[in-house]
């Protein structure tokens, strides 16, 4: 091999770790931001400097400062506090409206197909009349009627939800069962249960958690916009979106809406990074599609 | 350009692909010329940069691609591997054309045939639309297209793959090329139009006077077509020389092995049915071996072969790379095993037994109350299959042998007939009833990528179905057996540990095997087992079936689009054609004396690789292309491309008629093509 | 095709009002309660009241009546009375929807007029500073919260540099064109009142540009990811082989089969639009069918939200049908299989 051969190839091993960081670099920084945000909802009655609720209207509308880093808001409460402690229920309403939407919809979804025929049937007309509604409104019609609070709020964006993770599941299920390894268990005279379960599920079950990561982000922004319509959770419990609402009058003292609105941002992306970044490592080929 | 020099010279030609796991090599130093109006052909496995070769020319290569510095690319004395962009593609179409493997692919499907036939002729700027139309129709005439006036106003998805390859020389013929490139141009279409194909391309090189480098993977196809030869192993030409005498007497142990890896269609095979396989697999591009990169594999090799050989003359216009032929050794036929005793079929009754076996798929109807349209995949097969036989199931694409495999194994319920397994018709049978007869019969599949679940270890592919079916007792027992089972087909206990994407096509099919042999079956249906293989690794896999099946005294239905091989493994042969028994007989009397016009076209259409046997052959070329299988013809199902056909043949439907003991054939005209 | 298209169109019929069933189904098994909502505390502690506004809204009926009283409201063509206006809904649709028709038409212009350059550009010229701007846009599109989004631009263009127009769909000192259509932009050029049509044109910009941030970045992260599936494909590189110049291969070869999932894409994204302006229209304060729809949500007004349900998912569903007949158009491999 030439010289100019042998500098080439130790340049490329020299910069594996530039690949690396290339490849996986936004994933682990997306990872970061989410296990950050989990850490913080975790801790935040250790590390919220005020307690969220702590009314003082001498302090309304304080703009950032070495006493409140990010500002209080019209009650005078301390706005970083309430950012940290609101990470609890964005995070928490998010994460569980999709675990629970996607483990019914795969549920329903991964089971139709495999079964075919009228249960298969009868599972796309369902979702079929769900989707023609718009989901937002939807969510909300169905938030409104329930009543406020985070419970219902979740139970009105799960109706939403599930179709979604339903199509797609036997979308999957329907791609692998039509595979030869899955005849192959068929010929081995496996039951349905194993071969759904044991060969189908565990091959399908990467796209699907490339959609529940990306979707999480998609959650916590439509549950924040339904709190920022009034109908997420009932005051004084401090949730992003209803931050960005009680602040959206307040052009002036921007850092009441700006901040939580932020805060929503960068848990959004950091999800979207991790989901971008578990696609690339499950599929070289879809790279940075 | 002066007369003597060749129309294109490739010297010393590098390409090199920069990957993630480095640069690889896939080109290492081809030359070779085309000379006017010359055939020219390059054989070789996958992976042994026959097709980089041929992108390279143009430079149609892949963006991480990059031709080496010394290489040369002359044609008609311009170097293209150094021309502009610009002055490149004036020549892509112009002057060279180059057509590919999947005609499915290669032509857009959201545009009409007049665009994309008409597009390369404006690009060059030599005609105006409506001259170019009309060019372009005679030239889909030429082709032998019907209705070429009709054809140019489809989109691809109304044309069958044969007629798509003839769409796609169509538009390489546009612009009167000198030079056709031809990347596996049959490799995805059935026997009888590769037949179409290859007579095409012989007769636009005669006629046009259009050099042709053909690119193949099958010696019968370069032999058919091509004056002279290049066999490219691991990116080097390993021996090069005209087509006769290189078929004839290699003189590479590569050539030699690829030769007697695959079975001939114009000789009897050995009594013991196996092939001259070589061991092992190409090397890893990324790192040859050195010395001879043939060497790991080579059964003639010799101390010296650790130096890497030169291509070096070995005879007049003959070239090899080997130091055992440069020092005059001889590469001798492999001498054929004595004849071991095949098991005879036990007589009296069969082992599987099919009684005008039915499947049908109904297709979606196209208005509400517009009749249903309906697939008849197979319509009517009778098939026997007695204890420890091999039997041969042949058919091109459509024929419904697949299905017929799918309906044993009853992955799918059969239309309508029977399926008689010793007193248990499967055609009926309920699920509870099923499955204790799933262990005794098994099935090997086509794909070896798809056919194993990605997600779990071989060992766990191989000890589920022990465990199911509670054949082993405890972990311990399994893992014994699953041991056992690797080394039975040929892989290291090791395997076990291993998940599938770790192995090679050839390696995974023995994987398939081994999952297959582990219930104890006493059928099997290899459904294209060695389709998806390169030659050297289908030889490989077939001896491991014969062996099988004589040391274990299994049955075996094998299923195939490739008559040679399957009449190397067969006892009996059954014929298929749009889903109905053709002919059926042993496989010595199927080749003897064809009966049936189909098979004998069949057999004709297949290339051998022996110039001169091919030659001296009877060629019956079958026109057009099989009728769909939605509406197959009255009458025989044969009688729109038989040779032979009358009228009575779109009346009545001829039965399976017994010529003499275990010889039947479905013809009017039998034995009169 | 005729009778694929007539069927179609039955079986959307059938759909929207399934849809309008599960809405008050929904609604009637849920535990709050329109007259609560709609009298306040004081005026529901007395029971004759509450009786009287049942009686006055069919409430006491069963529920079966309550449902055909929904349904004759459609075939009367009024779509019932509305609780919390006191109107017929469809009055207050056509009252609203023009706003809404407006912005999500210009929003749904904006996100492909960018959005499908900005993702092919992206994709034949990848890794470069386009690409990293397309992949940024589609990522901040997805990930800001509209709602945050329409403040930020409220405070930095409104508030702060002051080079915006407020909130509204007009200023309230320009007066506003003659009704013709509903869409101001339209009604102005018809009175060639360009000074209403260039305050209207301005009060337009941030909203749509709020509204576009989601299917903006939908659109370019589907444009770019198709369009690099079709630069993979065989049939470019024929072309190639042709000699056919770069630009005609994208132009003649890759767009009619990349555009194809982005046609799809985009009549999902004018569903989305004209339906999901909701967050938009309270920030901006623009009287649409959103904060139309909000307020009857949040009042249990059944008539209302039963009404804009059916509205909506014919929308939606009409919506869908062009997409199809569209994707039908382009692709025509589709062509025959759909007309079954």
């Amino acid at each position: 091999m030439s010289q100019a051969a042998d500098s080439a190839a130790e340049a490329w091993h020299a910069d594996r770790f530039g690949r690396w960081r290339r490849r996986f670099g936004l994933a682990a920084f997306g990872a970061a931001v989410v296990l950050m945000w989990i850490a913080i909802a975790i801790l935040a009655p250790v590390i919220a400097p005020y307690p969220f609720e702590a009314v003082d209207v001498t302090k309304r509308l304080l703009a950032p400062s070495a006493q409140h880093w990010l500002g209080t808001d019209a009650l005078g409460r301390d706005v970083l506090s309430r950012l940290i402690w609101g990470s609890r229920i964005s995070l928490f309403a998010g994460i569980v409206v999709v675990a629970i939407g996607a483990a019914l919809g795969v549920l329903i979804g991964g089971v139709a197909a495999y079964a075919g025929g009228r249960a298969e049937e009868l599972m796309m007309r369902a979702t079929d009349l769900v989707l023609c509604f718009p989901p937002i409104i939807l969510a909300m019609a169905i938030a409104a009627a329930l009543g406020i609070g985070v419970r219902n709020t979740m139970i009105a964006m799960l109706v939403v939800w599930w179709p979604k993770f339903a199509r797609l599941a036997r979308s999957l299920v329907l791609v692998q069962r039509s595979q030869e390894y899955v005849e192959a268990a068929v010929v081995m005279g496996y039951g349905s249960g194993r071969i759904l379960f044991r060969h189908i599920v565990p091959n399908a079950v990467g796209p699907l958690v490339v959609l529940v990561t990306l979707d999480v982000g998609q959650a916590i922004i439509t549950f924040a916009g339904l709190s920022f319509l009034g109908l997420g959770v009932v005051p004084p419990m401090p949730e992003w979106g209803a931050m960005v609402s009680e602040g959206r009058e307040l052009v002036d003292q921007w850092w009441v809406a700006t901040f939580p609105g932020l805060a929503i941002l960068s848990v959004v992306v950091g999800f979207n990074f991790l989901g971008d970044g578990i696609r690339d490592w499950l599929d070289p080929k879809s790279r940075r599609r | 350009m002066t007369d003597s020099a060749p129309l294109l010279e490739v010297r010393n030609l590098r390409t090199e692909f920069l990957t993630d796991a480095g640069p690889v090599r896939a080109v290492d130093g081809v030359s070779f010329e085309v000379e006017a109006g010359a055939t020219v052909g390059i054989v070789g496995e996958s992976g042994s940069g026959k097709s980089v070769t041929a992108l390279s020319i143009l430079r149609l290569l892949a963006e991480n691609a990059r031709i080496g510095d010394g290489s040369r690319i002359a044609f008609r004395g311009r170097d293209l591997a150094t021309l502009d962009e610009d002055e490149i593609r004036r020549l892509r179409g112009g002057e060279i054309a180059m057509i590919f493997q999947d005609p499915l692919t290669s032509l857009n499907p959201v545009l009409r045939i007049s665009k994309q036939l008409v597009e390369g002729m404006l690009a060059h700027g030599r005609q105006s639309q409506a001259e170019a139309l009309r060019h372009g129709i005679d030239l889909l005439a030429r082709m032998g297209i019907n209705a070429p006036e009709r054809a140019v106003s489809g989109y691809p998805h109304e044309f069958s793959g044969g007629m798509r390859q003839r769409v796609m020389l169509a538009m390489g013929f546009a612009n009167n090329p000198s030079l056709l490139i031809a990347d596996e141009p049959t490799t995805a279409l059935d026997v009888t139009i590769q037949a179409q194909i290859l007579d095409l391309l012989k007769t636009l090189n005669r006629e046009f006077g259009t050099a042709v480098l053909l690119i193949s993977h099958d010696l019968g196809v370069i032999a058919n077509v091509c004056e002279r030869v290049l066999v490219m192993y691991a990116g080097e030409v390993v021996e090069e020389g005209p087509a006769e005498a290189l078929l004839a007497e290699p003189r590479h142990p590569y050539t030699w092995a690829l030769l007697n890896a695959v079975p001939r269609l114009d000789q009897e095979p050995p009594a013991d049915k196996r092939l001259t396989a070589i061991e092992g697999a190409p090397p890893d591009p990324s790192e040859p071996p050195s010395g001879c990169r043939f060497r790991p594999r080579c059964p003639f090799a010799v101390e010296r072969c650790g130096e890497h050989p030169d291509l070096l003359p070995v005879a007049e216009g003959r070239k090899a790379r080997c130091w055992v032929t440069q020092a005059g050794e001889r590469l001798l036929k492999p001498s054929t095993a004595a004849a071991v005793s095949a098991p005879a079929a036990e007589a009296g009754q069969p082992m599987l037994s099919l009684r005008n076996v039915v499947k049908h798929y109904p297709l979606r109807r196209d208005a509400l109350f517009s009749p249903r349209k309906v697939v008849h995949a197979v319509d009517g097969v009778d098939l026997d299959i007695g204890r420890g036989e091999t039997v041969g199931l042949v058919g091109e694409s459509g024929s419904g042998k697949s299905t017929i495999a799918r309906l044993i194994t009853r992955i799918q319920k059969p239309t309508a007939g029977s399926i008689r397994f010793g007193d248990i018709d499967l055609a009926t049978a309920d699920r509870s009833v099923l499955r204790p007869l799933r262990r005794r019969i098994q099935m090997i599949f086509q794909d070896p990528y798809a056919s194993l679940n990605p997600r779990m270890t071989v060992g766990q592919i191989l000890s589920e179905p022990l465990r199911f079916h509670r054949l082993v007792r405890g972990p311990e027992e399994a893992k014994a057996r699953v041991g056992e089972l690797l080394e039975m087909v040929g892989l290291s206990a090791r395997a076990a540990e291993r998940y599938p994407h770790e192995f090679s096509g050839g390696q995974r099919q023995r994987i398939g095997t081994a999952r297959a042999l582990a219930v104890e079956p006493e059928l099997i249906i290899a459904d294209e087992p060695i389709s998806a293989l390169d030659v050297n690794i289908r030889a490989q896999i077939i001896n491991l079936f014969v062996g099988l099946q004589q040391r274990l005294g299994l049955t075996f239905l094998f299923i195939a689009h490739d008559l040679a091989v399957v009449r190397q493994v067969s006892d009996r042969i059954v014929v298929l054609y749009l889903g109905k028994v053709m002919e059926v007989a042993t496989a010595r009397d199927l080749f003897a004396e064809p009966l049936h016009p189909y098979t004998r076209s069949l057999i004709s259409a297949a290339p051998i690789p022996d110039v001169a046997a091919e030659r001296k052959r009877e060629h019956i070329r079958l026109a057009g292309e099989p009728p769909s299988p939605v509406a197959p013809p009255s009458g025989c199902r044969f009688r729109t491309r038989c040779p032979v056909a009358q009228g009575i043949c779109a009346e009545i439907e001829p039965p399976l008629a017994e010529y003499r003991p275990g010889h039947r054939a479905a013809c009017h005209f039998s034995g009169q093509a | 095709m005729f009778r694929y298209l007539v069927m179609r169109v039955a079986g959307m019929a059938v759909m929207a009002l399934l849809a309008t069933l599960v809405v008050f189904l929904i609604a009637n098994q849920v535990p709050g309660d329109p007259v609560l909502a709609q009298l306040g505390d004081l005026a529901a502690s007395d029971p004759n009241m509450v009786a009287r506004y049942r009686a006055r809204w069919g409430l006491d009926r069963p529920l079966s009546e309550q449902y055909w009283i929904f349904l004759k409201g459609i075939f009367n063509g009024d779509l019932g009375v509305s609780i919390s206006t006191q109107r017929p809904v469809l009055d207050d649709i056509r009252q609203y929807a023009p706003a809404t028709v407006e912005l999500a038409t210009v929003a749904f212009l904006l996100s492909i007029a960018v959005g499908i350059p900005l993702g092919v550009l992206a994709a034949i010229r990848r890794d470069t500073w386009i690409d990293n701007l397309a992949r940024f846009i589609s990522l901040a599109g997805v990930s800001s919260p509209t709602f945050w989004l329409a403040f930020i631009m409220l405070a930095l263009f409104y508030g702060g540099l002051q080079i915006a127009p407020g909130p509204g769909r007009i200023d309230l000192s320009v007066i506003s064109p003659q009704t013709v259509t509903g869409l101001y932009l339209i009604d102005a050029a018809i009175a060639r009142d360009w000074e209403a049509w260039r305050n209207a044109a301005g009060h337009l910009v941030l909203p749509s540009i709020v509204l576009a941030s989601g299917t903006l970045g939908l659109i370019t992260r589907t444009t770019r990811a198709s369009m690099l599936e079709a630069m993979t494909q065989d049939y470019v590189r024929v072309a190639r082989a042709k000699g056919l110049r770069e630009r005609k291969i994208v132009i003649g070869h890759l767009l009619p089969n990349a555009l194809i999932p982005v046609v799809t894409l985009g009549g999902l994204a004018y569903a989305v639009l004209l339906t999901g302006a909701v967050m938009t229209e309270t920030i901006f304060s623009w009287p649409g069918l959103g904060r139309y729809t909000f307020r009857s949500a949040v009042a249990l007004d059944f008539p209302g939200i039963m009404g804009i349900t059916l509205v909506v998912a014919a929308v939606y569903l009409v919506i869908n049908l062009l997409t199809d007949l569209s994707y039908a158009l382009l692709d025509p491999r589709v062509a025959r299989e759909r007309a079954e």
